[in-house]
């Protein structure tokens, strides 16, 4: 095991790149196990599947927060861990993982979630990794209780840290997180103005490859018109910027039934595709109950491929900036950078403000006046933007306060659709 | 197994702390369990995502809440509770406080009898499986009641 083993590798937006332009999905799992036996069996299945796809590390959720002891004390007691604990296990045995696997062929990426990603990222580089993924908001407003401020710097210093692996050959890539946010009921509007958000935040701080992520929701249409806005705002405010958009299978609660949950998959696939995104990280049939083996995530993968194969792309571009999602998103973008143009300002003071605010967030900093629904035609809307400065950007459908009933009904949403899909669900745009 | 909710009336709400362990970054859990008490009357403080066991002890002390209920879904909570409860059945107030967890305990989304045991030694009155809401409610109900509307 060398380390040029695993530098001999292309960047990481390259490939998508590349990928893109020959018409091929670039699929990819969340797939993360404790000990390095497994996880290397995982990558080997992710890059032997018959799919075009890059491997994945994700991290156990001990070391996402920062919680060392918790990670070795599990590898040594034999608790199994829901991730690859990469600043546990020493650099060498990382790249054991990797070598011969990691190539030209098959770049990998460290999936985490952390607020403070410094160790992570210190860990990833010395394993001769360079792409990942996360973000100011997106790694601490659902997933930390770290004050934001915190997070922005530990970002700022995370950014800088990566960058400084350029070279020739040699990009490192970061992916925004900001388009799941909770991962479900979050009009998509915020999760393509927080996308962009932190794409632009990124590039201040030295990143040059860069992906937008957005997480599919609850209406195939609202989606693509979401998709299509997230990459003409990208065209406008990153021109010289290496770019993809990434789309997330379903993040929210997931089919039960196996029928439901392959038809879920394969209307994110035919999202991707249709929608002009260059990459999809998938979900399993398994998800609805626990973390899903490598044979689910492998057929997961091929199923996305095969579908995405056989969705047409469209003939021409449909005009993205034309779309209430579009301008809604715009107005916060423009909100937050009014601001300040610095990022790393602007950011928590759009929170302080409200110009920012994700429903149904519990962290402390997010402000938890706007409220969304799924309104009857599917599609998330606000039921109360609170503050966002929306203004006549959107058509608010004002809603009663909403029950823990009525909360389960929403989250339940989608499971219900895909589990039992009927004629209406055609009309609605799934193609199912 | 379970006996019959009995819905005690009460006067006043009971004070509740609902909480996700340190690991676990999940609050759709909570949001919902914070609705579901608050339905039945109660007074709920919701610690949201990865509370570190100091200040989920330093919150409790300060409460005194009549419940704890902590919630984890992402495969550690067995491990994690294990190690909680004898630091909140340590708290002076909080030896005779209803604690519950519940939620997807393991990575392998099976129950474990084993574990379950470990749970209820370690100071847990009661462990609930995913998605028992009826024997949560039950529960709630006969432990703090439910304020007379």
């Amino acid at each position: 095991m060398t380390a040029s083993a695993v530098t001999a590798t292309v960047p990481f937006g390259w490939f998508v790149a590349e990928a893109h332009a020959a018409g091929n999905l670039v699929v990819q799992p969340r797939m993360g196990f404790g000990t390095p036996e497994a996880m290397r069996a995982g990558l080997r299945r992710t890059r032997d599947a018959a799919a075009t796809t890059v491997g994945t590390l994700t991290l156990d959720s001990y070391t996402r927060v920062g919680d060392a002891d918790a990670a070795a004390q599990a590898l040594a007691t034999g608790v199994p861990l829901n991730g690859y604990p990469i600043t546990t296990h020493p650099a060498d045995v990382t790249m054991g993982v990797l070598d011969g696997l990691c190539d030209r062929t098959f770049p990998v990426q460290v999936r985490h979630g952390s607020a403070r990603p410094q160790a992570i990222v210190a860990a990833l580089a010395a394993a001769g990794l360079d792409a990942t993924e996360g973000g100011p908001v997106s790694y601490c407003l659902p997933y930390s209780r770290t004050p934001l401020v915190e997070a922005v710097a530990n970002w700022v210093a995370s950014c800088e840290a990566l960058a400084t692996l350029c070279g020739p050959g040699r990009e490192p890539h970061l992916e925004t997180f900001g388009g799941c946010l909770l991962g479900q009921l979050c009009p998509p509007s915020m999760l393509v103005a927080m996308s962009l958000l932190e794409a632009l935040f990124f590039t201040q701080h030295g990143i040059r490859s860069v992906s937008l992520s957005y997480a599919q929701q609850t209406n195939a249409e609202q989606d693509e018109e979401a998709v299509r806005a997230l990459c003409a705002l990208a065209a406008e405010w990153l021109p010289d910027v290496d770019r993809h958009v990434v789309i997330y299978g379903y993040m929210g609660v997931y089919p039960e039934t196996r029928a439901g949950a392959d038809r879920l998959l394969a209307a994110s696939a035919r999202l991707a595709v249709r929608a002009g995104a260059a990459r999809l990280i998938v979900k399993t049939t398994a998800e609805a109950c626990r973390i899903p083996t490598v044979d689910e995530n492998v057929a997961a993968l091929e199923l996305a491929g095969r579908v995405a194969k056989t969705t047409d792309r469209p003939n021409q571009l449909v005009d993205g900036a034309d779309s209430e999602t579009y301008h809604e998103a715009r107005a916060l973008v423009e909100a937050v950078l009014t601001l300040d143009g610095r990022l790393a300002v602007a950011l928590p003071a759009a929170f302080r403000r409200g110009l920012l605010d994700v429903p149904f967030c519990l962290h402390p900093d997010n402000p938890g006046r706007a409220r969304s629904h799924i309104a009857a035609d599917g599609r998330l809307r606000w039921a109360d933007p609170g503050g966002l400065p929306l203004g006549r950007a959107t058509t608010v459908t004002r809603h009663q306060g909403i029950t823990s009933a009525g909360l389960v009904a929403a989250l339940t949403h989608v499971r219900r659709t895909f589990d039992r899909p009927g004629p209406a669900d055609h009309e609605n745009g799934w193609g199912i | 197994m379970m006996s019959a909710p009995r819905t005690v009336p009460r006067a006043t709400s009971a004070t509740v702390v609902v909480s996700s362990t340190a690991s676990d970054s999940h609050t759709w859990n909570l949001v919902y369990l914070q609705l579901l008490i608050q339905e039945l009357g109660h007074t709920v403080h919701n610690l949201g995502a990865c509370v570190p066991p100091d200040l989920l002890v330093a919150e409790c002390t300060r409460l005194t809440p009549d419940l704890v209920v902590i919630s984890s879904v992402n495969g550690h909570g067995w491990a994690d509770g294990l190690r909680l409860a004898p630091r909140l059945r340590a708290v002076p107030g909080l030896s005779g406080t209803g604690l519950v967890i519940g939620g997807k305990l393991g990575t392998d989304g099976r129950r474990s009898v084993g574990w379950r045991q470990r749970m209820l030694t370690a100071g847990f009155d009661r462990v609930f499986d995913d998605g028992d809401i009826v024997a949560f409610i039950a529960f709630v109900a006969e432990r703090v009641g439910r304020v007379a509307s």
